[in-house]
């Protein structure tokens, strides 16, 4: 269990700025909702933490110590789009065992597939399927797995219920609950959906052009909203008013 | 996005002017190395092995080829803005010289077949998206297609050469090469034009099946416009962009193939002269032969790009 | 496999085994010298006459296959490995440097493959070897273009970015992950490639810049057959029409490969025609026993299963469901928009007293029906501004001038809340914002008099803060149009926000019809109500569990006997297994009162 610190951190493409002296910490075993519209900035937070977007200003640190952004990272993500983030030509199993630390042996490899596969609610028997026989929650599920299989410190969570349908969504968001009481993760959890937020976080930072405006835990922030955007997002989330 | 859109024109042409010089250097470096990239002597290699020595070193002398590398480079670059192409090793003409006499010949083939190619296989291409899209006509997709790829697979020489045979040996309708009146043009045109007109055509109809199934196509339906609307009006203009990408490609590829075509019908262009002054290792013919190419390459490139980015506004900002 | 794959793999072997067998078979008649035939026509012994020392043309054809062929193959390998080394440089060496020898190769790839060619060609001497590296050198940047292009797609999947946040090192990243997945298309194009590299040498080798004697391939046998073509065109036109039987055999492989998903699919025979029904009289939509079904690789999809339903006029009706439940089908069916091979059939489907099986009903259309769609970035033509897009339905449907039709357009953009409409009106849609894009849209509806506006998704694909204000500006249109509305939507709140009536589909059918304002507590269909329990909202209880709906929805190949959703719910029993409930009083489900 670890804590995840961005302190000031900036991003900048060119004369773009896309995150703006942002600092948010995510405490050990905590679930952080991060919410915001599309372009805020959301994505590349995360994307930042581990390396895939660049750092122009601030720091990001687990523990006190610079995340590494080379080799096998303490920080984990999960990607939106459940029909990109798994290679199509790798079956399940070798996606998962992909991400393992320090290579173990062939039998060893099946049995922690088996447990991950196990712990993401899915039959150990799917570790032989290709990707293309699974459908969009099963994916996420997988991918879920192969974040577990790098032993992380801290898991990302970038939109991965918005890419799903209703019906399935309910039983990620399940599986992410389940994970965090069983596992104590801490999590960044990234979402446009105030509702998700709202039943997987226990506190809510919200993201408006690069900067931070709001952050608390999530019943104060959804319940006595300060900043005014966040209204604005709660009465976008609630039932339309008569205008008569 | 008002910002950007203000700026778009000049830093389109900044963009775009740098790359053509960055273009122009890499040719005229390229064209210079090369004689310097031929293994051995290559004025021993001109000459022939029977050349006396001091001939030898009085034509390297003639080409600098003495001097340090860096040298010969700078003088050469001097030479060039001078319009200064030095002279032809076997023939002793000033390479300029005939360059400027062969040139015309070679441009006037090549754009004929350009305009030829593209006005066939424009509307050949809409005609067959339009009647094959979503697997429709499925036998004239196949007489399509199948027409397509042996056209394609015919080299232009074999053409030019199968032309001659039908339409100039035999029944005599067509001089059989060299280049006088307008009669002499038709066969070298459409054996440099039938091969692009096939590529083109196919780039054409693919093109228009994607555009096709574009949203804003549907809502041109949407629109209860006629087909031919739809297809003319909404479809077409978003289906020229790939397709003047390709023709740029397809116009300066006609420049080179001309090579080719040229030697088929004895063609008094730039390729017949660049095939024999390979064979006859005139270096400085080459040299400048290559850099006209590929200059020429280089502005039809240029032109094309202002052409897409003048048709589509989100080209020129979309580069970077 | 398609007749052309099968000419292709023919002709491919064909030519393989002339290339290993030919020198062996035919070397020694190849080369025997007939004093007493020189330059002879065609004749039962040369088949296609013989050269100037006499030799067989046609034997020399057939043994200059193996060098063809090989010269060929080694050009293109060498252009290939090249290719993929330069375009897979910028994932292994760093972003810079990678840059640098992209835009090197961009450069290069400008240049025409004859004119490198030409340039090698000068450097390495004419000769064989030289040939074949300069037909190799030559090829390479359009290979490592195309490489590049493969790669930087494949890049940007995450499962490039999960890989590599996994700790898996770049080489490793580049054969288990971006290889395997370019290797099709790669391997597509080396074929075809080959193919023209083939012409290429024979270009060459015809220019005297190629093979030299006493070598020969096709492209040095028809070089010395030029001379004589007056005489005999054979000894020219013979190893050509090698060259281009080979040529043949490479493109049409890797067409084979490469056009396999364009297929038809057969959709079974049409059902009977009898039924034809009267519109519901007032109404206007009226469908009844709607189908769509679309041709697929794994047999016909039933996309809409007989789905009756009408809007009322000035009514808001809403349809939701899941991905695949045929929402979206049946609002592009409803408009009109669905085009063969996809097959749309109903007892009868009239928009607007309009039938829409009947001809001419669709240009009718064109000023009383507005439809919406998802995704506002492509739903308008990039290449025409926004101003002209609008105003070309006054110009089409209302004969209006070009100038009054504009100013309708400039008109009805602004009662759909644009700012500056006269400048907003002369920009192109990539200059709008998605919101503003979809506002245009609902205007580009509102330049005819809409009776009925079809809005599929209308939302989905914009911002929620966006969202609000689209579905705001679409009920302040009904207001004041009186327009019905038909509202596609995925997410339950949103139809229940806008609408009065709510159809909920489930495979294809409407599996239950009530009022909006019953959905989410008055809904009998299981379906409805785990659909409804399985949202979260800002009241969700916090100490349970969310509701799921187990299993996964229905193949849509598949044609279950039962109801459709029996394998997903607590509730069936054999007998909605076997036979399929008919929506009766709003409720299609056998078990509805328990």
């Amino acid at each position: 269990m670890s804590v995840l610190s961005f302190q000031e951190v900036s991003v900048r493409y060119g004369a773009h700025t896309v995150l703006d002296d942002v600092s948010l910490e995510v405490a050990a075993g905590q679930t952080v909702g991060l919410v915001g519209e599309s372009g805020c900035g959301k994505s590349t937070l995360a994307r930042a933490a581990v390396g895939l977007a660049p750092v122009t200003g601030g720091r990001i640190l687990l523990d006190g110590e610079p995340v590494p952004t080379r080799g096998r990272r303490p920080v984990q993500m999960v990607f939106q789009d459940p029909y990109s983030s798994l290679d199509p030509r790798m079956t399940v199993g070798e996606t998962i065992a992909e991400a393992m630390p320090d290579r173990p042996g062939r039998k060893a490899r099946q049995a922690e597939v088996a447990r991950l596969l196990a712990l993401v609610h899915l039959d150990a028997a799917r570790a032989l399927d290709l990707p293309g026989r699974l459908s969009g929650g099963q994916r996420q599920r997988v991918a879920l797995a192969r974040a577990l299989a790098a032993r992380p410190e801290v898991i990302l969570a970038d939109e991965i219920t918005s890419a799903l349908d209703v019906s399935v969504q309910g039983a990620v968001l399940n599986l992410i609950r389940d994970m965090r009481r069983d596992l104590g993760l801490s999590m960044l959890f990234i979402s446009h959906n105030l509702a998700v937020v709202r039943y997987v976080a226990d506190s809510v930072a919200v993201l408006h052009h690069g900067r931070i405006v709001e952050y608390g835990p999530t019943a104060q922030v959804l319940g006595a909203p300060r900043h005014a955007y966040t209204r604005q997002l709660l009465a976008a989330a609630s039932p339309l008013k008569e205008h008569t | 996005m008002g910002h950007p859109l203000k700026s778009r024109w000049p830093r389109f042409a900044l963009r775009r002017a740098g790359r053509l010089l960055v273009s122009l250097w890499v040719v005229v470096t390229a064209s210079f190395l090369m004689i310097h990239l031929v293994p051995g002597d290559p004025v021993r290699a001109a000459l022939g092995p029977t050349a006396p020595a001091d001939l030898v070193l009085a034509h390297k002398e003639e080409l600098g080829l003495l001097d340090p590398l860096w040298q010969q480079y700078a003088a050469f670059l001097g030479r060039l803005f001078q319009g200064e192409l030095g002279a032809s090793i076997s023939t002793r003409l000033p390479v300029g010289e005939t360059i400027a006499q062969r040139l015309p010949a070679t441009a006037e083939l090549a754009v004929a077949a350009f305009l030829l190619s593209v006005a066939v296989a424009v509307p050949i291409g809409v005609g067959m998206a339009v009647i094959t899209r979503r697997g429709r006509g499925r036998r004239a997709e196949l007489a399509f297609t199948g027409t397509n790829v042996v056209v394609a697979a015919i080299p232009d020489f074999l053409l030019g050469v199968g032309l001659v045979y039908l339409l100039a040996v035999q029944t005599n309708v067509f001089p059989v090469a060299g280049r006088a009146g307008l009669d002499s043009y038709v066969l070298p045109v459409l054996a440099l034009a039938i091969g692009p007109a096939a590529v083109l055509s196919r780039i054409v109809r693919v093109e228009m099946l994607a555009v096709m199934e574009a949203d804003y196509i549907r809502t041109a339906r949407a629109k209860r416009l006629t087909p031919a609307r739809v297809h003319l009006v909404h479809a077409l203009p978003n289906a020229v962009t790939a397709t003047l990408t390709i023709g740029g490609l397809l116009l300066s590829s006609l420049v080179a193939g001309t090579v080719l075509v040229e030697n088929v019908f004895a063609w008094p262009g730039l390729g017949s002269s660049i095939v024999s002054s390979i064979v006859a290792k005139d270096y400085p013919l080459v040299q400048g032969t290559v850099l006209v190419y590929g200059v020429g390459v280089l502005l039809i490139n240029t032109l094309v790009d202002v052409v897409l980015a003048l048709l589509d506004p989100r080209s020129a900002i979309g580069e970077s | 496999m398609r007749p052309v794959g099968v000419a292709g793999f023919g002709l491919l072997a064909v030519v393989v085994s002339v290339a290993a067998f030919g020198p062996v078979l035919w070397g020694d008649q190849a080369t025997v010298v007939d004093t007493g035939n020189l330059l002879a026509g065609p004749s039962a012994e040369h088949w296609i006459g013989t050269d100037n020392l006499g030799r067989d043309l046609f034997a020399r054809v057939l043994v200059a296959a193996r060098l063809s062929i090989l010269l060929a193959l080694a050009a293109t390998a060498i252009s290939l490995v090249l290719g993929i080394i330069l375009g897979a440089a910028p994932i292994l060496v760093g972003r810079r440097l990678g840059r640098l020898i992209t835009s090197a190769v961009n450069v290069l790839v400008a240049f025409p493959g004859l004119l490198l060619v030409l340039f090698f060609a000068v450097i390495f001497g004419v000769g064989a070897r030289g040939a074949a590296l300069a037909v190799g050198l030559a090829g390479a940047p359009a290979f490592a273009r195309l490489c590049h292009t493969l790669v930087a797609a494949v890049s940007e999947r995450d499962y490039i970015a999960a890989a590599r946040i996994a700790g898996v090192s770049r080489l490793r990243v580049l054969r288990r992950h971006v290889l395997p997945n370019i290797a099709e298309p790669l391997i597509v194009n080396a074929t075809m490639a080959a193919g023209g590299v083939l012409l290429t040498f024979a270009g060459l080798s015809f220019l005297g810049l190629g093979v030299q004697a006493p070598s020969y391939d096709w492209g040095k046998l028809m070089q010395d057959g030029l001379n004589g073509i007056y005489v005999h065109p054979l000894a020219a036109l013979g190893p050509g029409i090698a060259v281009v039987l080979a040529g043949l055999a490479f493109n049409l492989t890797g067409e084979a490969f490469a056009a396999a998903p364009n297929r038809t699919f057969s959709l079974g025979g049409p059902r009977d025609p009898a039924g034809v029904t009267a519109p519901v009289p007032g109404a206007i939509l009226s469908v009844d026993d709607l189908r769509v079904t679309i041709p697929g690789p794994a047999g016909p999809i039933h996309a809409v299963r007989g789905i009756t339903f009408t809007v009322e006029p000035g009514e808001a009706v809403g349809v939701v469901g899941e991905s695949g439940s045929g929402k979206s089908v049946t609002a592009l069916a409803v408009a009109g928009l669905l085009e063969p091979p996809v097959r749309v059939e109903a007892n009868h489907l009239v928009v607007a007293g309009e039938d829409l099986t009947a001809a001419g009903a669709h240009r009718r259309l064109g000023t009383s029906l507005a439809v919406v769609f998802q995704d506002p970035m492509t739903s308008f033509n990039p290449a025409h501004r926004v101003g002209p897009q609008l105003a070309e339905v006054s110009r089409f449907h209302q004969g209006m001038s070009r100038k009054a039709a504009f100013a309708r357009a400039v008109d009805r953009l602004r009662a759909v809340r644009i700012g500056e409409p006269e400048r907003r009106a002369r920009q192109y849609p990539f200059e709008f914002s998605g919101g503003m894009r979809q506002r245009a849209m609902i205007g580009m509806g509102l330049m005819g008099n809409p009776r009925l506006i079809i809005a599929d998704e209308p939302t989905t694909a914009l911002d929620v803060t966006v969202q609000r204000q689209i579905l705001e500006l679409l009920a302040e249109v009904r207001r004041d149009t009186g327009a019905a509305l038909l509202l596609i939507s995925h997410d339950v709140s949103v139809v229940t926000d806008v609408c009065d009536r709510v159809l909920v589909m489930y495979a294809g059918r409407v599996v239950e019809e009530l009022p909006a304002k019953d959905l989410r507590t008055l809904a009998r269909h299981p379906y409805t109500r785990a659909l409804v329990a399985a949202v979260p909202d800002l009241e969700t209880d916090l100490d349970r569990p969310l509701a799921v709906i187990p299993g996964l929805p229905v193949d849509p190949t598949l044609s279950p006997a039962g109801c459709a959703f029996a394998p997903r719910c607590p509730l069936a029993d054999d007998h909605c297994r076997a036979v399929a409930p008919e929506l009766l009083a709003g409720v299609a489900c056998h078990r509805s009162g328990s």
